[in-house]
Order: structure tokens, then sequence, then C-alpha cells
């Protein structure tokens, strides 16, 4: 009974709306672009976020990543001939690392070295990553074909290649090729697998892998190839020691990132003299995107606060010339034995149908402002069930809030002063 | 029309030493000043008098629409000069009908939702209320009119729906201020002829007019004049 009863009243409500269409729509224009505003500020944020998620699954939540970097002096006096520099992480540094922090699962110590690989016709510059098993515990990606490398790989230090698919694909390899040989400068690996690939950046962190690496066990980089490499630029030759270019940490929990990251880094500073090193961390990425969620939030926020204060304040000035304009109405129903608070009720439930009649206006054109971000700016944005929800929800409240004034002033209107109103 | 009403004189109105004071300004106007008066179930009243008499006062005062400064109103038996605001509107949802001089029909709802309003109020569901509203639309002759709207219709169907619409709720008495005032006297006559059947068939009615030939359809009179009866004719 009482349900048919609302469900008459937001009826009647949307008769009396109809009955003039162009001054309600211009009532609740406030709503659509404060409702619209909302949409888009959510889906905006949303967006955001679900990225840096992408590319905190692309780096791995719990690894922290540390590289080899050039220390700035280093850079000045590699100009002069003949000079070696030798920089960055040590087996000492890994070793120390991996045992030290007890939050520390499982450490990768990465070594890279660019050199031409041959197989069979085809040849393509690579970018030799040396590494143990455990890098593929760490960047985890799909493998197409054969396997990884194992921890037998290296301790047996087996002349084992694994390579990308965009590596197989240029190389001409495919499933036949497991078990051909690689050959990388003067030495030949035996092709174990092929991995997928992930490539570029994610937020300012490098990612570990690209496409064109392929990976062999760690002892055989280091036996067959050195710690010494050597760049011929422009007339000089540039030469540089370098143990380990990278490592990859991955620690327990996602609590310990931040904490296990600061203890490397103060390690680290104590046995290194210059800062040749960087400890990223992928997690920060999420940092960064709450920070421009915030931001968003914060700026479409206002828009869409003051929009909907103007709105409600709009409909609120409709209502209350409404009410003047149907004061006579008013009285009628209450001589026929409408009490007060149903009066309420029918000012009420129209300006609150008004104001989500906004509120959906609203919101389609919030489905459109995000695309057209998407469109113009690359930024992501995700339109979720919560983001029209929410926004319903708020027009709906606007319309309570700007409504009960001009309902209480209906419900005020005396039926014998009303009745002779003309 | 309980049991106690129906003892006595069978008085379905009475007011006891009634006063109505308004301040205008720095002064007092005795809109009723001190009445006592019962109206008796079934009757056709009407109250005359110069405007300013007091007789609008006394028709707001009986159909619930405002209430006396000091004095007894008792409806029905009972005593309703104390009630608040809420429990008059239920008085006059479930008890009273009303027949004004403008018709104060509600222009943008069709004739049949005119007539439905009270049943709305009442709770009705929307089948039942269509088919009270088509009989007492039958009742007064505008069946025909149900989906039209209020302005499409001449001053005597507008009248009649709203005669109608305050048949609606069954009403033990139905109030009419000035019912002819805005009508020609041919569908003037009509309009009275239909209270007059009303009242035949039981209806107690109280109509407000300042014109004895409309007076005279009533089966009795009372004259006012500044706030006090002045004199009561007819009999019935």
């Amino acid at each position: 009974m009482h349900q048919i009863k609302v469900v008459r009243n937001i009826l009647l409500g949307i008769e009396n709306l109809l009955l003039h269409k162009l001054r309600s729509l211009l009532t609740t224009l406030g709503i659509v672009f404060g409702v619209g505003s909302v949409v888009a500020m959510l889906s905006v944020g949303e967006g955001a976020s679900k990225e840096a998620l992408e590319q905190i699954r692309k780096l791995g939540s719990n690894n922290i990543i540390i590289s080899s970097i050039k220390s700035i002096d280093e850079e000045a006096a590699s100009t002069t001939h003949s000079h070696m520099s030798i920089y960055g992480l040590t087996y000492e540094d890994h070793r120390r690392v991996a045992e030290t922090f007890r939050t520390i699962r499982q450490a990768a110590p990465v070594k890279l070295m660019r050199k031409e690989g041959r197989l069979g016709e085809r040849s393509l510059e690579l970018r030799i990553v040396g590494t143990t098993a455990v890098w593929f515990e760490l960047v985890r990606r799909p493998v197409m074909a054969g396997r990884v490398l194992l921890a037998s790989d290296d301790k047996g230090s087996l002349p084992v290649a694994v390579l990308t698919e965009f590596g197989a694909r240029r190389l001409l390899a495919g499933e036949g090729t497991i078990g051909q040989k690689l050959r990388i400068g003067s030495d030949y690996f035996e092709v174990v697998g092929i991995v997928k690939s992930e490539s570029g950046q994610a937020g300012n962190i490098q990612i570990p892998d690209q496409e064109i690496d392929v990976y062999i066990p760690i002892s055989v980089a280091q036996a067959y190839f050195g710690d010494i490499n050597t760049r011929r630029t422009a007339g000089t030759r540039e030469r540089e020691l370098v143990e380990l270019h990278q490592m990859i940490v991955a620690v327990e929990t996602i609590e310990d990132v931040e904490p296990t990251a600061g203890g490397i880094e103060h390690m680290l500073g104590r046995f290194h003299k210059k800062k040749d090193y960087l400890v990223s961390v992928p997690l920060a990425l999420l940092r960064q995107a709450e920070a421009t969620k915030r931001t968003f939030n914060i700026v479409l926020g206002s828009i869409a606060g003051i929009s909907l204060l103007v709105g409600g304040i709009g409909i609120m000035n409709i209502m209350l010339a409404s009410v003047t304009e149907r004061t006579r109405e008013i009285g009628i129903r209450r001589a026929i034995g409408a009490k007060r608070r149903q009066i309420i009720g029918q000012f009420l439930i129209e300006t609150v149908v008004l104001s989500i009649i906004g509120g959906l206006i609203g919101i389609g054109l919030g489905v459109i402002v995000p695309s057209l971000i998407t469109f113009f700016s690359g930024m992501a944005t995700v339109i979720t069930l919560a983001s029209i929800v929410l926004p319903l929800v708020i027009s709906g409240g606007v319309g309570i809030v700007f409504g009960l004034y001009p309902a209480v002033r209906a419900a005020k209107v005396d039926p014998i002063v009303a009745l002779r109103h003309e | 029309m309980n049991a106690g009403a129906a003892k006595a004189n069978d008085g379905i109105v009475q007011l006891e030493n009634a006063r109505k004071i308004y301040q205008m300004g720095h002064q007092e106007v005795k809109a009723l000043d001190g009445i006592t008066l019962t109206f008796r179930r079934g009757g056709f009243w009407a109250i005359m008098g110069p405007s300013g008499s007091g007789k609008s006062t006394m028709m707001n005062i009986l159909g619930c629409l405002d209430r006396l400064t000091s004095g007894q109103y008792i409806l029905e038996g009972r005593d309703v000069s104390e009630l608040d605001d809420d429990s008059l509107s239920e008085l006059r949802l479930r008890h009273l009908g009303f027949v004004f001089q403008s018709f104060n029909l509600i222009p943008q709802l069709t004739v049949q939702r005119n007539i439905e309003l009270p049943l709305y109020y009442l709770g009705w569901d929307a089948s039942r209320s269509a088919e009270r509203a088509r009989e007492l639309a039958e009742e007064v002759g505008l069946e025909e009119r149900l989906g039209h709207r209020p302005t499409e219709l001449s001053g005597g169907e507008m009248q009649r729906v709203a005669i109608a619409r305050s048949l609606a709720n069954d009403p033990e008495i139905i109030f009419a201020d000035e019912p002819t005032g805005n009508l020609d006297t041919a569908t003037g006559e009509q309009i009275l002829q239909l209270l007059v059947k009303l009242n035949e068939e039981g209806k107690t009615i109280i109509m407000v007019t300042h014109e004895s030939h409309v007076a005279v359809y009533a089966k009795r009179r009372l004259h006012m004049l500044d706030g006090v009866v002045e004199r009561i004719e007819g009999d019935g």
C-alpha cells in the first residue's frame, strides 16, 4: 500500500514537471553538470589507480629494483682517453643484501650487455641478461615454449639461452628452434625456451625486461664475457667494469617493501663511496597514482561541489516559485484533508525527482566526458558501478536538502488564505 | 454517525459561546462574538449577511479550516475546538465536503483526477478510485467529461465537478461557499437543485450566500451581523 503510494507520488511529480518541460530542464542543469563532474572525477581517479596497478603488476608489487648507475664524476672522467670506469653493484652486494634482510624472499642478480646474436641466417642485436632462475620468479612472464632457466643451469655453467617471443620472431625461431644453437659473439648457446616480454616504462621506472632480451645463466655470462664492457664511440674506447647491472629483490609482504628498500639504500651507502646505484620501488607508483587521484578529486570535486550547490539553489528557487504559483492548489488539497506532511511529501518528491532526472542526464554526460579525456589526453579512465550509483545518491540528496525548505513553505500555506489566492 | 451523536436534539454541529477575534493592527475585530447555536442533522442552512458580518469566518470554523479563539465547537458529539492541525485535516478528509464560489479545481488535473483527490488522501487504490469517480460523475451528469481538464468546461460543469469531488469521501456535511456566485442564474439554479437533491438524500448542507434568491433553497436561513446571529428564519 505504502509503496504504491510512493510510486503514485513519483508519477504525479513527473507529471507536474512535464507541464513545464523547458523550465524543469533549465532548472536541473546545475545538477547535470555537478553530477557529470562527479562521474568524470571518479572515472579519472579510478583509471589512474587501475593504470598504476597494471604497472605494478608488470614490475611486481613486492619487488625492489636496484640498478647500477654511473655517478656524475665517473661520467666526467670517462671522457678522458683509455680510462676505465668502475662502478655499480658487486657480487658481494648481492650476497650481502640477500643474506642480511630477513624480509627478502628472493634476490636475482642481473648482468647486462649488448651483443649480436645469430641463429642460422638471421642476426639481431640482443641484450644479454645474465641472471639466475630467480629472475623468472620475480619477473613473471608466460612461457611460450620450452622452459626458463633453472638453478642447475647456473650451477653447472651450462651454455643455455631463453629467448623472448619478440626476439624469437625476429630470428625466425619457433617451437622447432628449441634445442638449436644461438651464437652470441663467438660462443654457442642452446635455446631452451621462449618467454613473453613486456617493455617500456612504468611511471618513471624502467620495466626489468625488454623485447630484445636473451637470458643466460649468470655464471656463464661471467665466464664467457667477463665483467669488463668495452664500448667504441667516435674514436674513443670506453671501458667500464660493472659486476652487476641490476638486482631484483622480492620481499615477503607488501608492508615490507618500503622499509626493506630503505634498509638496502642505507646498507649500500655504507659500502659504496659514490652513489652509483639507484633503488626504485614499484609500489611508489601507487603512491603517485594516489596523488594524481587526489589532485583530480580536489579539482573536479570543487567543480562538482560548486555546480551541485548552484544547481541545488536553482532548484530551490524554482520550487519556491512553484509553491507561490500553486498556492491555490495547496489550499485546495489542504481543505480536502491533506495533512501538512503530505504536502511536504508532494513537493519534496517533485524536487527529488527533478534532481534525480538531472542526475541521470549528468551521468550520461559524465560517461561521455571520460571517453573524451581518454581520446584527447590518453589518460586512462574507468567507469565503475560506484561512479554511477554515488552521483545518483548525491543528486537525490541535493533534491532532499534543497527541496525541504520550499516544501515546508508549501505546507505552511494557510488554506483559508490560499483558497482566496488569485 | 455514532450513537452518541444521534441522541439529544440530534445536533450534528454545535457552537457554545464561540468567539473568533482577529488582530488587525491595533484593532480587535470580533468576527464571531459569542455564538451559541445547534445545526441539526439533515438540515439545509443558508448563512447570510453583508460582508464583514462574520459569515465567512463561521464557515471556516464550521469547516474545521480555522479554530476558535474561545468557546466550544462540537462536531458529531466530539469537541474539536482544541484539535491540532493534523486531526482537523483528518476530520475534513473523512467527514466534510467543500464547494467554493470559484470552484477551486486543480487546473492541471483531469476531471477524474480532481474527483479522485480526496480518495487519494484516503489511500484508495487507483482502480477503486476510478470507479468511484465514474459513479460520482454520473451522479452529477458529467460522465462524458472525465478525461477533460477543468479549463475545457463551462462554469456550471466545473461546479458540478467540485460537487462530485466534495461527495467522494461520502461526507456528513457539505459546506458550500457562495456556490452560485460565479454562475448565471439558470446554471446557478441547476447547482442549487443538485444541492437540494443531496440534502434530500441525507446530507447536511451549510451554504454561505448573500443573495436571498439563493438562500430560499435552504430550509433555514441564518442572518448574521457584526459577528452575532441576528435572526433565524424557516424550519426543518
